[in-house]
């Protein structure tokens, strides 16, 4: 049986050739520590993390390419920014909608000192940027929110909501770009983003292990770094670094892991992003027409037009629980889904669905059309019992 | 270059700013090398852009206002 994978949210799967040449390449003929030694292979490292940081700069259209910090994922450089950046007293806005990387750092923070408002979205997981506004405080620090949601994937007006934190001045903007970096434009001068966390292994098309964080000039200085150490650069000094991006980027990186993240992002780059959300938005269309078919048998949840979601769509079947019908799809039919919460519960709760939480398909640019008939096909099926 | 060139080099914060700088160079054809920072220098990080001392206002034109560089140093 053909394995079918339609978890690409989760994780994207198969990567580029040119993602595990890169990575064999790196670690076959280079293999040195990046910007530690001085001898050629360390050198030659260091250019493969700096190539990497070049192609992310272009993708996300940041000037500086060294204002890109590399993490392990998404998570971490969340928690970079939030926990470095929000004080005692600072208050905070985020939505229902947001994936436990961002909410449980804030409900940690709110523990400590920091208010937390969590605006309410719509029952298809849409976001009223004036609630935002109307949320707005004196002593507001930060309006913390995923670019699109991983439950329902819909779309949030973040270049709307850019153009009101970017009239308060004071006011940052950090976008959870995990499902879109590569899937989407994403223009940090164009959305007023100040804070972007991304992760590698989904839409960039790099391994799991890698990740970043770009920051706006300036914002660093209000950042305080979530670890320290041993940079290759002040090796005279015992305090750490205050530029970009060595603060940050504490210990020896995950260099293969970023020789991969470098060759996946340049891939979608060649691509166009254009290209590759055209596709894959054109594939979500296809498989949301099939359930149009069965819509008496089956619940979808988020926006009903493909274009203001990723390609991502969360569903339920009457009275067939997400886990059974997850191991039917894995078994009978060998197509890779994820069912429950997806680390989201808030978003869950908005949209009506928790505890039990719901069937997630979401594509990637690796399938077809043939991936999306046979999906629907499987589900026919099992509803047919 | 040949090794006996008379040469400056240029010393950084990192070794990220280093290789940025060396792609900038490089980029406006003028011949240029990483080398580890010479012992009679001291510089935050480890390794420096050697240059031939002729090219020295090409390489200062080059990085100035893209990139910050601690200083050019004639050897
Ligand atoms: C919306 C969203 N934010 C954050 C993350 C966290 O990404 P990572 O697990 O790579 O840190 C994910 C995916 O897991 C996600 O879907």
């Amino acid at each position: 049986m053909e394995v079918v994978y339609l978890d690409n949210a989760a994780t994207s799967f198969p990567k580029p050739e040119a993602t595990l040449e890169a990575m064999m390449r790196y670690q076959r003929a280079i293999g040195g520590s990046p910007g530690r030694s001085g001898h050629r292979l360390s050198i030659e490292a260091g250019r493969v993390v700096l190539d990497t940081r070049d192609t992310l700069a272009r993708l996300f259209n940041v000037e500086d390419p060294l204002r890109i910090v590399f993490t392990k994922n998404a998570t971490e450089a969340l928690n970079i920014a939030l926990i470095g950046l929000l004080r005692p007293g600072d208050h905070a806005i985020t939505t229902g909608m947001e994936h436990n990387a961002v909410m449980r750092p804030l409900r940690f923070l709110a523990s400590r000192g920091v208010e937390l408002s969590v605006v309410p979205c719509s029952d298809r997981g849409e976001l009223d940027p004036e609630d935002i506004r109307a949320a707005f405080r004196t002593n507001t620090r930060a309006v913390v929110l995923t670019h699109a949601s991983n439950v329902t994937g819909t779309i949030m007006p973040v270049q709307e909501i850019g153009v009101l934190t970017r009239e308060r001045g004071d006011m940052v903007l950090c976008v959870d770009a995990a499902q879109t970096a590569g899937a989407l434009p994403v223009d940090v001068e164009a959305m007023a983003v100040d804070l972007l966390a991304f992760t590698g292994h989904k839409s960039l098309y790099g391994p799991q292990g890698t990740g970043g964080l770009y920051i706006r000039k300036g914002l660093d200085e209000k950042i305080a770094p979530l670890m320290r150490g041993g940079t290759g650069s002040r090796s005279e000094f015992e305090d750490q670094p205050d530029f970009m991006p060595d603060k940050y980027e504490s210990g020896t990186p995950n260099t293969i892991g970023l020789a991969g993240l470098g060759a996946g992002a340049a891939f979608i780059l060649e691509q166009g992003v254009e290209a590759v959300r055209e596709k894959e938005e054109a594939l979500t269309r296809r498989f949301l027409h099939h359930l149009q078919d069965l819509r008496g048998d089956v619940t979808v949840y988020g926006p009903p037009a493909a274009q203001k979601r990723i390609p991502l769509i969360s569903f339920n079947l009457r009275d067939i629980t997400p886990s059974d019908a997850a191991l039917y799809l894995d078994e009978q039919w060998g197509i890779m889904c994820r069912p429950g919460l997806h680390c989201a519960p808030a978003a869950h709760r908005t949209i009506g669905t928790f505890p039990q939480g719901t069937v997630r398909f979401s594509f990637g640019f690796f399938n077809t059309e043939e991936h999306v008939d046979l999906a629907a096909e499987a589900l026919r099926r099992l509803l047919r019992g | 270059m040949t090794r006996e060139d008379p040469f400056g080099v240029v010393l950084f914060e990192s070794v990220s700013h280093a290789l940025r700088a060396e792609k900038i160079i490089k980029a406006e054809n003028i011949p240029c090398k990483l080398i580890p920072v010479p012992r009679q220098l001291s510089s935050d990080c480890g390794i420096c852009l050697r240059f031939s001392t002729l090219h020295k206002e090409q390489v200062e034109s080059a990085l100035a206002g893209k990139l910050d560089f601690f200083e050019v140093a004639l050897l």
